[in-house]
């Protein structure tokens, strides 16, 4: 009993500082959110309150959702994209590429997040720009000019500009476990390899790439930097949605309400997603 | 020998650095006081107001240090010194119409008219500039002042296709049009379109539909919505042909540059903005204040403010105006100072072709802000 008590203080002592880092950075800050946004602006200062008049003019303004359903939509969108995009160098990395070479890669994929990201998007300009340096080089195969920037595509690449290099970094550690054997195993009992990737690789990879999935998702959807310098701000995402709430009036409650629709949307996707992954195949044991 | 010269050396260098380490030990309570004596200045304001090129010379010759804190939009402003202790800011640059906000809620001291040059104005609207009077009490003294119109790409839009606000509809510009975003100012533009005039920020229910209409019109031909960099880098990299909700303050910039950008007041009418100094409430530094106020509207103030690297503004002293014409010609015949020339920025007020940039009368400014997002949203 006593040995038993000693065990459970020593593991609670080591892991008090995320609990209280989580209450402190995390559960203190929600709660105050979620306070604010009862609370009304007068004279461009917040009052304390408790009315619900901010959840019911965002709520019931068609501008809010259609910046919701447009966020959820260019999210899921990117986040499809960016693991289409990943999965063959991710497979090459872990399949084809020797231990040492894989090592490489992956830091050199760690690489862009040393610059800042906001950098990198504006140093998209001089890629997409109509006359930039894309539009050039089409330009020399008869092509173009084709407007890039301010455009949902802008918006999609610097999405990817964030969650590619990651996605395929958690790809490629995630089919590196796979036991290879399995692999060649169904090669040798003659799967094709489209089928080997479909009936083997995919299910072994499962959690990994759902996890890698709901990372790219949630980095899109909560990102301003992409959809309003890359994107032109048309349409307004959520994050722009906040801005220009804050902006105009001050009304820090009204964004707090469209910040709360963005966590419980987020609360949703990463639940469903963890279900999936986690789920068993039926009559698995 | 040569063992002994390095000795000696070794020894002298070992002295010198004794002599100047005690000498810079013995000096730092010296230097330590004369930086205690460098004052700070709080100051809240546009960004570039703060900078060296404005503020610099101030500085020196007063050993003081301005501290800027800078922010974007009469709100942001008004919401910064909300949540601000009394007392935080010495200096306030506003937008002229936020200066009534500010003194009704208390945040600006009173000021005395005598301490300024209202004798060398360029235009009676300055000396009795509306919101900056309480009765004949002063609360805010101008600083400078910019027009907004039609911004655009002179390779794709002739100087006359820019002389009406109809230019923004111009086919050939489908895409091609930006928004600042800002409800105010594009709104504002659209409501003098409509021929609102000088009451296009006093809208009744209909004229605002209107408004609604207009601006609604035009999205079509909106190729995005943007910030200061963004509005920037739309006009000097050809994304962006016009620009709607801007003036001179960015195509100035970029014309400094080279860039085939400028920037008109069209014949429905253009708004100005505004910039004005107040001293903060509780400022413990008000004299000194007092005098960089002076200072900025003495004509070599007046010369900086209007060569701002930042963004230009026009002069709204004579003296100013004439310092300019003299020491930087070309930045005076670049922004219309000069008499006779078109759009010469008093000339266009003395026309009736400007309006002071406002809030909205009978809507609030949520109304407006509510219209901008739907606008950027269909």
């Amino acid at each position: 009993m006593s040995a038993k008590h000693k065990i459970d203080l020593y593991a609670l002592t080591w892991r008090l500082p995320i609990i209280l880092w989580q209450l402190i950075f995390f559960v203190g800050p929600v709660l105050f959110m979620i306070a604010i946004s009862f609370f009304v602006v007068k004279n461009y200062r917040m009052t304390e309150a408790f009315e619900f008049v901010n959840w019911q003019r965002m709520l019931t303004r068609g501008y809010f959702w259609d910046s919701y359903w447009y966020t959820v939509f260019i999210a899921s969108l990117s986040a499809a994209i960016a693991m289409f995009l990943a999965f063959p160098a991710a497979w090459a990395l872990a399949f084809r590429a020797s231990e040492n070479l894989r090592r490489w890669a992956v830091f050199l994929l760690i690489i862009p997040f040393f610059t800042s990201y906001l950098v990198r998007t504006f140093s998209w300009y001089v890629i997409l720009a109509e006359s930039g340096v894309l539009n050039a080089m089409l330009g020399y195969v008869g092509l173009g000019p084709y407007k890039m920037l301010n455009t949902h595509f802008g918006t999609i690449v610097g999405y990817l500009t964030l969650t590619l290099p990651l996605a395929v970094i958690l790809q490629t550690v995630t089919m590196a476990n796979i036991d290879k054997t399995l692999v060649e195993a169904a090669r040798n009992l003659g799967c094709k390899p489209l089928a080997t990737i479909w009936r083997v690789v995919l299910p072994l990879s499962k959690t990994g790439f759902v996890v890698t999935a709901l990372f790219c998702f949630i980095l899109a959807f909560g990102d301003f930097v992409a959809p309003f310098y890359l994107g032109g701000s048309q349409e307004p995402t959520l994050p722009i949605l906040i801005l220009d709430t804050t902006k105009s009036g001050q009304q820090w409650p009204r964004a707090a309400v469209v910040a709360i629709m963005m966590m419980l949307t987020l609360f949703a996707v990463a639940f469903t997603a963890i279900v999936l992954a986690y789920r068993k195949p039926k009559g698995a044991r | 020998m040569e063992k002994s010269n390095k000795k000696q050396q070794k020894h002298y260098l070992r002295r010198d650095i004794l002599r100047i380490g005690g000498g810079v030990a013995l000096s730092a309570p010296f230097v330590g006081r004369a930086w205690a004596q460098t004052t700070e200045i709080n100051m809240l304001a546009w960004y570039g107001h703060g900078e060296p090129d404005m503020v610099g010379a101030f500085e020196e010759a007063n050993n003081v240090k301005f501290v800027p804190k800078y922010y974007a939009g009469g709100d942001n402003m008004l919401a910064l010194i909300a949540q601000s202790p009394p007392g935080t800011y010495d200096i306030i640059l506003s937008d002229g119409e936020f200066v009534q906000q500010l003194n009704a809620a208390g945040y600006i001291e009173a000021l005395d008219p005598n301490d300024y040059p209202f004798e060398d104005m360029l235009h009676e609207d300055f000396t009795k500039f509306p919101g900056h009077w309480d009765g004949d009490t002063l609360y805010s003294m101008i600083l400078r002042g910019g027009h907004l119109g039609v911004s655009y790409n002179t390779t794709a839009m002739s100087a006359e296709e820019a002389s009406s606000y109809e230019g923004f509809w111009k086919p050939e510009l489908k895409g091609k049009v930006g928004h600042f975003d800002w409800h105010l100012p594009n709104l504002g533009m659209m409501s003098l379109k409509n021929g609102n005039g000088a009451g296009l920020w006093d809208l009744s229910g209909d004229q605002w539909q209107a408004v609604q209409d207009t601006t609604m019109s035009l999205r079509q031909q909106v190729g995005g919505f943007f910030d200061y960099g963004g509005t920037f880098n739309g006009l000097k990299n050809g994304e962006m042909l016009a620009m709607c909700g801007i003036g001179d303050w960015i195509t100035g910039v970029l014309e400094r540059d080279g860039a085939p950008v400028a920037s008109v007041i069209p014949k429905e009418g253009g708004i100005q903005f505004t910039e004005s100094y107040c001293i903060g409430k509780g400022s413990s530094k008000a004299d000194l204040v007092k005098s960089f106020i002076q200072y900025m509207l003495s004509p070599e103030g007046q010369v900086k403010s209007a060569q701002m690297l930042a963004y230009p503004g026009f002069c709204v002293t004579k003296g100013g105006r004439a310092l300019l014409q003299q020491v930087d010609p070309k930045e005076a015949k670049r922004s219309h100072q000069m008499d006779g020339m078109p759009n010469d920025p008093i000339a266009l007020i003395n026309e009736g072709r400007i309006h002071y940039r406002d809030i909205p009368q009978q809507q609030s400014l949520e109304d407006w802000n509510d219209f901008w997002s739907e606008y950027k949203n269909a």
